[in-house]
């Protein structure tokens, strides 16, 4: 037996090391920043965030592992490759156009700036963390520290009813999806005797016939955590309160973050871990996608656009519609005979849904300063206000539909599709078209009311148009748009994710 | 080739863009309204001396034959390529694109819609110009899709921005209706991209739906079918298009009858017709029926319309006869035989021209009456044009007679050709129920010719020249002299109606063409 010591390859943990280490750094040093020098909190945790996603480049050839055991398999626990990558790039970026979000934001509305950045970094280290974990153990830590410091940043807005009951809400439903997913790792690992994913995967496909249905039980119970981060239906109740609780940037964060954790465990566990009960995986998720964009867009169809909050509102049911069409290709993946290849198709829509996400609620963000209510009636006429910001927010809502200039939006369907009609899930095609339509109806509506002629006075509008935009704010939608066009230009830089085999 | 054909699509485009930006100095002229109508001039009018080169450059002893093709990858992860090409099918179609379009530009800058600004306009025109010159061109799946969805946002602000009464609700319905309609296609068009292995349209035509199992052809003529019936549109889903041509402006109506109707009848003869062969001749006598329906909803829905006391409007009776029409069309492609395709393809670019010219007169007639309720305009005894305004009573009758299929002009050809088609359909399609369809076909002329005579009836005679004509009641239709044809009206209709008379008298050269593409399109050689 050889040395029990294990060698750490520091470059390959750096991400979440540097993102954890920059938190620790923010945490202490608002000790000792003086109440009128806070702003400067927000840059040093922009630059670790920047930083840390500087530190993929040198691990672009996605070959390292570190965590490994020292004899016997040779499982590692922390694998840094193309997938990994991918979702690391994808959750730094989103948590660098949140904190771009949040600047102007905390100073508005007077959140603890220290707490604040220490919260979203934490929450960002244990996001990048997780796609890298390859052991159930690892996994459900990273999960935990990504979502944790969530609760505390949805219930930030001190002596706001409405943001404390957002928490608990989040809180309870999240802890009880925490218990549940624990109780099935522990089945799992009861029936397998091991933890690392890979080693899983092959005993689970000679499992004693006594322990068969522990450990069925262990991989259905497993998936419930991760259907509740990617707010899967009947786990998506929270979705909508939270949001509207939430600070802005932090429902963004939520959209587009928490989601992708949620699909990167589920991807991992499903298709790394469980290959062995595609059969039981599979048609689960195949119901829980067509069901989950079902009532997320129906019920996003029924927003009425003068209700407080609708904005918000629409755009966290449409997350969960999205969440949908996310999950079809890991279903897919199921059936494929290449799974790597399906799931790519969830990474490269998840990458464009992030960028166009994170952009509408930039907008909203930028609606809200003036029109703290946020109903979709507010955005009426915006084209006669700020037509740049308009016409931002309906290139967005456009790519969210899927419809020319919207040109990535649309192709990112277009993997979607072809992943479910290749794996013969042809009724889930159906159903993710029928859903595409009902989404159409609604974010057209909120398109065309951009440019609809407002109904309010002539001052509102003209003190509106006076009101300066920040500068962090305006820095994350030009962000977010110039991704969004340059994708729609050349739809590769994404898709060729989906065409590659990525695990 | 190559390059006019790319430049075909791309120069609308960047003008759609440069119109936003602000005139440089040196172009601004009186007024930075004007300056941004003239560059949507000087860009349509560019575009159209492309397709005119390429028409000119287009070796016309090969028409089957693909010509200036551009084929570079484009996405490789989902195999999407930028391929474009060109063939006898599409370059009537091209040249139709960028001649209505440069005319109605020209027509807008002396004559711009009431609504925002022209900016927008301008914009919103070049980039509809490009979606649709893009779907004639492209020769790959999924960029057709992608050109024939770029079209609905345009067309939807064109009509929801500087439409008339009630125009909202009409521009949401054209856009759900479509949607539906492509969704639907893009799955249809996937299943064939996914079980055919490749998105190229050549490739897929080459094969002549050898790969494809005999139930995906099915389910791909159905899904792709549908979406192509309801931009076409074929009778019952039709019925967003009343609507939207009541509400839109006049520039926006002549585009959308004249030539993103043929989208969807070009995707037949395109896309269905070679790829799907084995589900299209099952389907054809279906196709054939839903046609027919529509030739003899739409004419009596017309003859309804035009009735004295029947609340018609002008352009909606237009947009059904646009549904009757179309229908022949349908019938002629069903038939799934040379003749009747060619004639579907001849009677495409009729309706094209003839529609356009009659949406441009009643366009013109609205604005000078300020209304085109046809019992409004014509009072008791008739809107007497013909006495008022002589040469626009002359150009409506013309467009009139050609619209109802009069020999010698272009909507002959076209109809007749798809009827003859429909006597001898292809093999295998049942005679009797095909004679039976042209049997109503050619009673649906016969309405055709009523209800538009009834028209001319009613808008170009009546009165006796005098003031007491029961006009005077009907203070938009006063008795007195109503403005003749002005010029710029002048410049943009008679390139149509001499293209009436041409391809009235000379069918052959819009058949020469078109004969050796469709004979290869069938898999005939």
């Amino acid at each position: 037996m050889g040395s029990l010591v294990q060698s750490v390859d520091w470059l390959a943990i750096a991400p979440p090391t540097v993102t954890a280490a920059v938190a620790l750094v923010v945490l202490v040093a608002d000790l000792f920043v003086p109440e009128h020098r806070k702003p400067l909190l927000g840059g040093i945790a922009i630059g670790g965030l920047v930083l840390a996603g500087l530190s993929l480049l040198p691990l672009l050839d996605g070959d390292r592992s570190t965590f490994c055991l020292t004899s016997g398999t040779r499982a590692c626990s922390y694998t840094a490759d193309h997938f990994t990558l991918v979702v690391q790039f994808l959750v730094l970026g989103g948590a660098l156009l949140t904190a771009l979000l949040s600047v102007s934001d905390i100073t508005d509305s007077r959140l603890p700036s220290g707490e604040y950045w220490f919260l979203l970094l934490s929450s960002a280290a244990g996001a990048a963390l997780l796609p890298a974990a390859r052991d159930l153990a690892t996994l459900v830590v990273a999960l935990e520290v990504a979502s944790l410091p969530a609760f505390a940043l949805v219930g930030l807005r001190r002596g706001d009813r409405r943001s404390s009951e957002a928490a608990l809400k989040f809180f309870l439903s999240s802890v009880t999806a925490t218990a549940v997913m624990l109780l099935g790792v522990s089945f799992v690992y009861a029936s397998t005797d091991t933890l690392h994913l890979t080693q899983v995967a092959d005993a689970l496909t000679q499992v004693d016939p006594r322990l068969d249905v522990l450990a069925q039980a262990g991989v259905a119970l497993t998936l419930v955590g991760f259907a509740f981060k990617t707010a899967a239906v009947p786990f998506h109740f929270w979705v909508p309160d939270t949001y509207v609780g939430a600070p802005l940037p932090i429902a963004a964060y939520l959209s587009v973050v928490g989601k992708a954790v949620g699909f990167t465990g589920l991807i991992l566990v499903t298709v790394v871990a469980f290959p062995a009960y595609a059969d039981v995986w599979g048609p689960v998720l195949a119901v829980l996608a067509a069901l989950t964009m079902t009532v997320g867009n129906a019920a996003a169809l029924r927003q009425r656009p003068d209700r407080a909050h609708s904005a918000v509102r629409l755009l966290a049911w449409s997350s969960v519609g999205q969440a949908g069409y996310l999950l079809v290709p890991i279903a897919a993946a199921a059936y494929a005979d290449d799974p790597g290849h399906a799931i790519g198709s969830t990474v490269a829509y998840a990458l464009m849904y992030a960028a166009v996400n994170l952009g509408a609620f930039a907008v909203a963000g930028l609606v809200a300063r003036t029109s703290p209510a946020n109903r979709i009636a507010d955005y009426r006429g915006l084209y006669a206000r700020r037509p740049l910001a308009a016409l931002a927010l309906g290139f967005f809502l456009l790519c969210l539909a899927g419809l020319p200039p919207g040109v990535i939006g649309l192709f990112a369907k277009v993997t979607v599709f072809s992943a479910a009609v290749d794996a013969g899930l042809g009724w889930l095609a159906v159903v993710m078209a029928v859903n595409v339509v009902i989404a159409l109806y609604y974010y057209l509506q909120w398109t065309a009311a951009l440019f609809r002629p407002a109904e309010e006075t002539a001052e509102a509008a003209a003190g509106e148009k006076h009101a300066r935009v920040p500068l962090p704010l305006a820095t994350a939608m030009t962000l977010a748009a110039v991704l969004g066009i340059a994708l729609s230009g050349a739809p590769q830089l994404v898709l060729r994710f989906a065409s590659g085999a990525l695990l | 080739m190559q390059i006019l054909l790319a430049a075909t699509v791309v120069v609308p485009l960047l003008g759609a863009v440069a119109a936003l930006l602000p005139a440089p100095p040196g172009l601004k002229g009186h007024h930075p309204d004007q300056a941004v109508l003239r560059h949507g001039v000087t860009v349509t009018g560019l575009v159209l001396a492309l397709t005119i080169a390429l028409a000119i450059g287009f070796d016309r002893a090969h028409p089957a034959r693909m010509q200036g093709t551009t084929d570079i990858s484009w996405i490789p992860a989902l195999g999407i390529r930028i391929h474009l090409g060109i063939d006898g099918v599409s370059l009537p179609l091209l040249v139709l694109t960028a001649l209505l379009t440069f005319l109605c530009a020209l027509y807008s800058y002396f004559k711009m819609p009431e609504g925002p600004s022209p900016k927008a306009f301008v914009a919103l025109i070049l980039v509809l110009e490009a979606g649709t010159l893009a779907s004639f061109a492209v020769l790959d799946l999924v960029l057709f899709f992608l050109a024939f969805e770029t079209v609905l946002i345009p067309m939807y602000f064109l009509i929801a921005r500087w439409g008339g009464e009630d125009r909202e609700r009409a521009a949401w319905r054209f856009i759900l209706y479509t949607l539906l309609g492509s969704v639907v296609m893009l799955l249809g068009l996937l299943l064939i991209g996914v079980k055919g292995g490749t998105f190229d349209m050549v490739a897929l035509a080459t094969d002549n739906g050898s790969g494809l199992s005999h139930s995906t052809q099915l389910i791909a003529v159905l899904a792709i079918g549908t979406g192509l019936a309801v931009k076409a549109p074929m009778w019952p889903l039709h019925s967003w298009l009343p609507d939207a041509h009541t509400a839109a402006p006049t520039v926006g109506s002549v585009l959308l009858a004249g030539v993103l109707l043929k989208m969807g009848t070009y995707g037949f003869v395109r896309i269905l017709l070679p790829i799907a062969p084995d589900g299209v001749h099952t389907f054809a006598p279906y196709l054939a029926a839903f046609a027919v329906v529509g030739i003899i909803y739409g004419s009596l829905a017309c003859l309804a319309l035009a009735r004295s006391g029947g609340k018609g409007d002008l352009k909606r009776l237009i947009a059904y006869s646009s549904v009757g029409h179309m229908g022949f069309v349908l019938l002629g492609i069903a038939t799934l035989t040379p003749t009747g395709i060619n004639g579907a393809l001849f009677a495409n670019i009729a309706h094209g021209l003839i529609t356009g010219l009659l949406f441009f007169l009643v366009g013109a007639i609205k604005d000078r009456h300020g209304t085109s309720d046809l019992d409004t305009l014509s009072g008791a005894t008739g809107a007497a044009l013909y006495g008022r305004a002589p040469r626009l009573g002359g150009l409506l009758a013309f467009a009139a007679v050609a619209s109802l299929g009069l020999p010698g002009l272009a909507g002959f050809w076209g109809e007749m050709l798809a009827m003859l088609g429909s006597f001898r359909p292809a093999d295998g399609l049942s005679r009797p129920a095909y004679l039976t369809f042209m049997a109503l076909a050619g009673f649906g002329t016969l309405l055709t010719a009523a209800y538009m005579l009834v028209v001319i009836r009613r808008v170009c005679m009546g009165g006796n020249g005098s003031q007491d004509t029961g006009l005077a009641v009907h203070p938009g239709a006063s008795g007195t002299a109503v403005a003749d044809v002005r010029t710029y009206e002048l410049a943009a209709w008679t390139p149509l109606v001499a293209l009436t008379v041409l391809a009235g008298l000379w069918p052959a050269a819009l058949l020469g063409l078109t004969d050796p593409a469709v004979q290869q399109l069938l898999g005939g050689n």
